[in-house]
């Protein structure tokens, strides 16, 4: 085999109290597909940061093409020929597609001949994109081809894409695998990093599988079992959740011809949402980021009002509610950004109990708090859902997302919700933490509460939900019966394509 | 190369330090700055923070400091809760003055008359005057989202010349031979916030002061209010979603601020002061700010940072008279301790250590 | 009353003058908030910029020295600024508030042997036939040079935001800064230069008023120009010409009411000389309905995690 094009050598990287990377090896060749596959917090952020010159590493070392590779910063990375999709996009909302890829360029040209580039590249490969659009106003598909396109103007070598279709809907995703195998076919190597399995079997031609930041085995994934390359990454065998067959009761939750704009200058604007969901039922919603999940959040807990009867709990009208009105009737929710919107970060997780707790728990007599009593519910929490903390006077933000996660939604479950309403309940959760608050959500609708859980994750939505629906640019699909729903269907919920199109070869 | 590294959770033990390395910091590099201008800075320290309290003329200067440190710990107090929550009102000296005009003017409308009522009267009036100047910078911010901080401070600016129109006018002395300021409140029995214990400097504003310290401390660690204060500060989003009301908040926090820097006023003119004149304010509304954060925003630390305070303003009177140090240095010297003290703050949240160069 | 002593000519001339200080510091604090930073410290650095550019003035003789003195007065202050918010992570609100009445006190201390002394004039410009024009000569050609500068400067500020790569990376690093961080800009040391840079705009504005405009030295005497400059940002939605305009205003209204008071109409001295400060308020009501020019990341720390 000739010289690979990327090699690294024993590559190591700590953080107080967390070895990110431990002596980490593995080769990229020219033109390859590498998959690098683990769990989150498996350190695979750290190892392409290392690799973007973002962060040093402690030890090892790495080589391009055979000579010594060690990018000081990323613009040393990118002049020699790497490049990075990232999964929280870097762009600037404000301003326009051009200024924001003339920002991830050494040596941009004048404007206007910038702007015919991005219009050449970007019919090359499918990605249609106008340069002077403000992006902001672009949607979440739309927005990584602007980092895709700001990184094929640099010709690179070797791209890096971090998580890159979790944004996508899954017609997107087939396209976007066209375009990189139409890269591919132009010699140029891609490093992609994903949990998703079968995603890496149609697209990959080399894995690394990186746990708790060991390199932990190779593969060929074509010719690996996603179960075999799931047990390597997560080390154990899984438990999936179970579901009981459920009866549905009355209709608790009940949304009619609900319209509202987005609070935030560049949000989703809610257009005519109906869904109703009965007591005992999960219904799942899906839809890339963006879309309007997290002013759907808002609308129901409380933080944007509606038209009294536009949401309804029990038949009685609530939109007019605020979020602690809501908690009393026993409408809850968890949204989605742990750190500063369900918890706030530098207080205690009493006080974090207290937070949504105070109500329904009886944590407050006239206005004046009951320290010990809310202390004992945080304590609860963190029993029945193994949340790992030396105690509850430790202040939210030392607790890994993990942790944190099950510390948000067991604040929610205990309450014995009659509603309640999750966005993006597992993000960032390791597997079994995941599992673990998939089950505690149907437990709870076993128990007769309408669980409405909002994701990204449309495995977790097929496992967990009895019925399914998608948001796609405020809108939301009819629902359908989860069982027998296909991969096809459930993309044409979620928008099709957006405008995307084959790689033109 | 050094690297902050952020701390799991805030230090208790460096919050309660930081105040404390800030004061001795300030001393070191105040005592520098006073050998600039050619003192003796051990002389001139000692001069501020020893005379008042223990020197010879000690029986005269300790009744001062709770004079002096009165205002400064009930407006801090107000401020406080404001910026704990992030609501910034830093129009405190306006409030002052205004609490301080409308009180000495209910008082001033029931002269010569003498009853016991007179002086609550004035007190509220004093409460509210504060109140309504503090309701603009609050309205405005909730019905407009204006930047209180702007509207409050400029609202200072417009008291001032309110001052200087109430003492040239409307409550001119008509018995002051031309002079510009009201008829003194210190004759007139009725509205004098005289001392409560002869030779003290213990009166009304003194115990309006412990009062409100032990009002936001119940406040802060037992109420529901308070929680969603410090909620408010720590997290907006958090607390929009625990149910906070951003608009009652608002209203809540420039509301009491102003009205317990109106009280501030409203004690000042009634009683260590005695009138409305066109010097009446002397920068408590502003030197608040730095008690407010020297005590960290805690109210016990607010009641320390008080008595602190007082003692340079007395020390650096003491020190003007005996050692010639100008007045603008102790300014400098208060600011300093600002300055050390938001720097220093860093070392709760964060840890120093040394690493190895790395791009971050 | 006698309004007819006013003459407009000089009135337009003069409110150019009473705006310049404005501007100045209005120009420097809307480089600072478009990458990012609030610094409430602007009258603090004005006024020590008004002291050390009287300062250097008197000892030198030379007013332009006492210019460059004043912007490197400022910008020295700004650096307290930098090392609370950018080094040592501190809230910028209340740094900013630091800084002014550090400012303040400073001020005072340096200004103590300078009450009362009148400093070197300042040139002005004389283009013979120009500056005898009647009407346009006194407005356009007749004034000092920093008076000038400070519309140069405009100009200046507006073409590198708009059209500069540096501009385009200030703006991305007041917009998003951890997105800025991640292409690889250095954020904090773009902030600092920024920082600096209203600093050094904010003495030059000090120095305008204590050796053009006044020209004295009195303790406070910028008496909340610096505040007002903070509210003509907002005001000017973070856009250099409309900071002109802003500057240009409030110059107006700040002239008409001095010579309202000198033409002795019925309105009490007092209601005159808080217009200016009432109608700050007025117009940032009217201008705070959008916000969504704003710098996304403006006040926000920035602290750059692994």
């Amino acid at each position: 085999m000739s010289t690979p094009l990327l090699s690294i050598k024993g590559l190591t990287k700590a953080y107080p109290g967390v070895v990110a990377n431990d002596n980490v090896s593995f080769d990229i060749g020219e033109g390859e597909v590498h998959a690098l596959l683990g769990e989150n917090g498996a350190g695979k952020s750290t190892l392409v940061k290392m690799i973007y010159g973002l962060v040093k590493p402690d030890s090892g070392t790495m080589s391009l093409r055979g000579a010594p590779y060690a990018p000081p910063e990323p613009r040393a990375a990118r002049a020699d020929g790497i490049a990075m999709v990232f999964q929280h996009f870097s762009l600037f909302d404000a301003l326009n597609v051009a200024e924001n890829i003339a920002l991830g360029m050494e040596n941009p040209p004048a404007m206007g001949d910038l702007a015919a580039r991005i219009r050449e590249v970007s019919e090359t490969y499918g990605l249609p994109l106008d340069p002077f659009r403000t992006v902001g106003d672009l949607s979440a598909g739309e927005r990584q081809r602007v980092e895709i396109i700001r990184c094929l103007l640099q010709d690179p070598k070797l791209l890096i894409m971090d998580e890159p279709t979790s944004v996508l809907t899954p017609q997107e995703v087939e396209i976007l695998f066209q375009t990189l195998q139409k890269l591919r076919s132009e010699g140029t190597s891609i490093l992609y990093i994903s949990h998703k399995l079968e995603e890496i079997r149609t697209l990959c031609d080399h894995a690394t599988i990186l746990r708790l930041g060991k390199n932990v085995g190779e593969c060929t994934p074509r010719e690996t079992s996603a179960r075999d390359m799931a047990e390597m990454m997560v080390g154990t065998a899984l438990k999936t959740p179970e579901r009981s067959g459920r009866e549905f009761g009355e209709i608790a939750l009940d949304i009619s011809g609900l319209s509202v704009p987005s609070p935030s200058e560049f949000g989703t604007s809610l257009k005519n949402v109906h869904m109703t969901v009965r007591k005992g039922e999960v219904l799942g919603i899906g839809g890339v980021a963006g879309n309007g999940q997290d002013e759907l959040l808002a609308v129901l807990s409380g933080e944007i009002l509606t038209a009294a009867d536009a949401v309804k709990k029990d038949g009685q009208p609530v939109g007019r509610m605020g979020p602690t009105a809501r908690r009393r009737l026993g409408l809850l929710t968890a949204p989605e950004e742990r750190l500063g919107h369900a918890a706030a970060p530098n207080m205690s997780l009493t006080e974090n109990a207290l937070l949504t707790g105070s109500v329904r728990e009886g944590l407050e007599s006239n206005g004046f708090l009951k320290w010990a009593e809310t202390q004992a519910f945080a304590e609860r929490i963190i029993k029945e859902f193994d949340v790992r903390t030396p105690g509850p006077e430790n202040a939210a933000r030392s607790l890994s997302g993990g942790n944190l996660q099950k510390f948000v939604i067991g604040r929610e479950v205990l309450q014995n919700p009659d509603v309640l309403v999750v966005n993006q309940p597992t993000w960032g959760v390791d597997a079994s933490a995941a599992a673990a608050i998939r089950q505690a959500l149907l437990d709870l609708a076993a128990k007769g509460t309408a669980v409405v859980c909002i994701s990204q994750d449309l495995d977790e939505l097929m496992e967990i939900s009895d019925t399914f629906a998608a948001l796609n640019e405020g809108r939301l699909s009819a629902p359908r019966t989860t069982t027998g729903l296909t991969v096809d269907e459930i993309g044409l919920m979620m928008g099709g394509a957006h405008g995307m199109e084959v790689a033109h070869v | 190369m050094i690297v902050l590294e952020k701390r799991p959770q805030p230090s208790r033990a460096w919050s309660m330090a930081t105040p404390l390395v800030a004061v001795l910091a300030t001393m070191f590099f105040g005592g520098l700055l006073f050998a600039a201008l050619g003192k003796n800075p051990v002389e001139a320290i000692g001069t501020i923070f020893w005379e008042p309290l223990f020197g010879e003329y000690a029986f005269y200067y300790r009744p001062q400091l709770l004079v002096k440190g009165a205002p400064l710990v009930l407006i801090a107090i107000g401020l406080s809760l404001g910026f704990r929550a992030g609501i910034w009102n830093i129009g405190a000296e306006g409030q002052y003055i205004m609490g301080a005009i409308v009180g000495a003017g209910v008082g001033l409308a029931f002269y010569p008359m003498e009853a016991f009522y007179i002086f609550p009267l004035m007190v509220i009036a004093g409460a509210l005057g504060g109140w309504a100047w503090a309701m603009v910078p609050a309205f405005l911010k909730v019905r407009f989202g204006t930047n209180e901080i702007l509207v409050s401070l400029m609202m200072v600016y417009v008291a001032e010349q309110l001052l200087a129109s109430m003492s040239l006018g409307l409550l001119k002395n008509p018995e002051g031979f031309g002079f510009p300021g009201s008829r003194n409140l210190q004759s007139y029995a009725s509205a004098h916030n005289a001392e409560l214990i002869e030779g003290t400097g213990m009166h009304w504003g003194v115990v309006a002061a412990l009062i409100a310290v032990i009002f936001a401390y119940v406040l802060l660690n037992r109420h529901m209010t308070g929680f969603h204060i410090r909620l408010t500060g720590e997290a907006p989003r958090a607390a929009r979603f625990a149910g906070v009301k951003p608009a009652r908040l608002i209203l809540f926090c420039l509301g009491v601020s102003g009205a317990l820097a109106g009280l501030a006023g409203l004690f000042e003119v009634s009683g260590p002061s005695g009138q409305v004149s066109i010097d009446f304010n002397v920068g408590y509304g502003f030197t608040a700010i730095i008690v407010a954060f020297l005590g960290r925003l805690h109210p016990v630390g607010i009641l320390l940072a008080g008595g602190l305070m007082a003692l340079t303003y007395i020390g650096g009177e003491i020190a003007q008279g005996s050692l010639g140090l100008p007045a603008a240095a102790i300014q400098v010297f208060q600011g300093m301790l600002l300055f050390f003290l938001l720097a220093l703050d860093l070392l709760t949240n964060y840890r120093i250590r040394a690493a190895r160069k790395e791009v971050a | 009353m006698d309004l007819s002593a006013i003459n407009p000519v000089l009135l337009v001339a003069s409110l150019m003058v009473a705006a310049t200080p404005l501007l100045l510091a209005a120009i420097g604090e809307l480089v600072v908030e478009r990458a990012g930073v609030l610094n409430l410290g602007v009258e603090g650095m004005m006024i020590v910029g008004a002291i050390s550019g009287f300062a250097i003035a008197v000892e030198t003789g030379s007013p332009w020295l006492g210019f460059i003195g004043a912007a490197v007065g400022g910008a020295i202050l700004s650096l307290l600024f930098v090392v609370l918010t950018q080094v040592a992570l501190a809230n910028q609100v209340a740094s900013g508030l630091a800084l002014t009445l550090f400012g303040l006190g400073l001020s005072a201390l340096m200004g103590q042997s300078y009450v009362g002394i009148k400093p070197p004039a300042m040139g002005k410009l004389d283009i013979p036939v120009l500056s005898d024009l009647p009407v346009v000569g006194p407005i356009l050609f007749s004034h000092d040079l920093v008076l000038y500068l400070g519309i140069a400067l405009t100009g200046a500020v507006w073409w590198m935001l708009k059209y500069s790569r540096a501009g385009l990376i200030l703006r991305a690093v007041g917009e998003n800064h951890d997105a800025a961080h991640a292409l690889g800009y250095k954020v904090i040391r773009i902030r600092v230069m920024a920082i600096m840079f209203g600093g050094a705009c904010a003495g030059l504005g000090g120095a305008y008023i204590s050796l053009i405009r006044v020209p004295q030295w009195t303790e406070g005497m910028t008496a909340g120009v610096g505040w007002i400059a903070l509210a003509l940002v907002v005001f000017a939605s973070w856009k250099p010409w409309r900071a002109l305009l802003g500057a240009y205003l409030f110059g107006g209204v700040t002239v008409i009411q001095l010579n309202l008071q000198a033409a002795g109409v019925a309105i009490p001295v007092e209601y005159l000389a808080m217009s200016p400060y009432v109608i700050t308020i007025l117009v940032l009501v009217i201008l705070s309905a959008d916000k969504s020019s704003a710098p996304a990341s403006l006040g926000r720390t920035f602290h750059a995690s692994h």
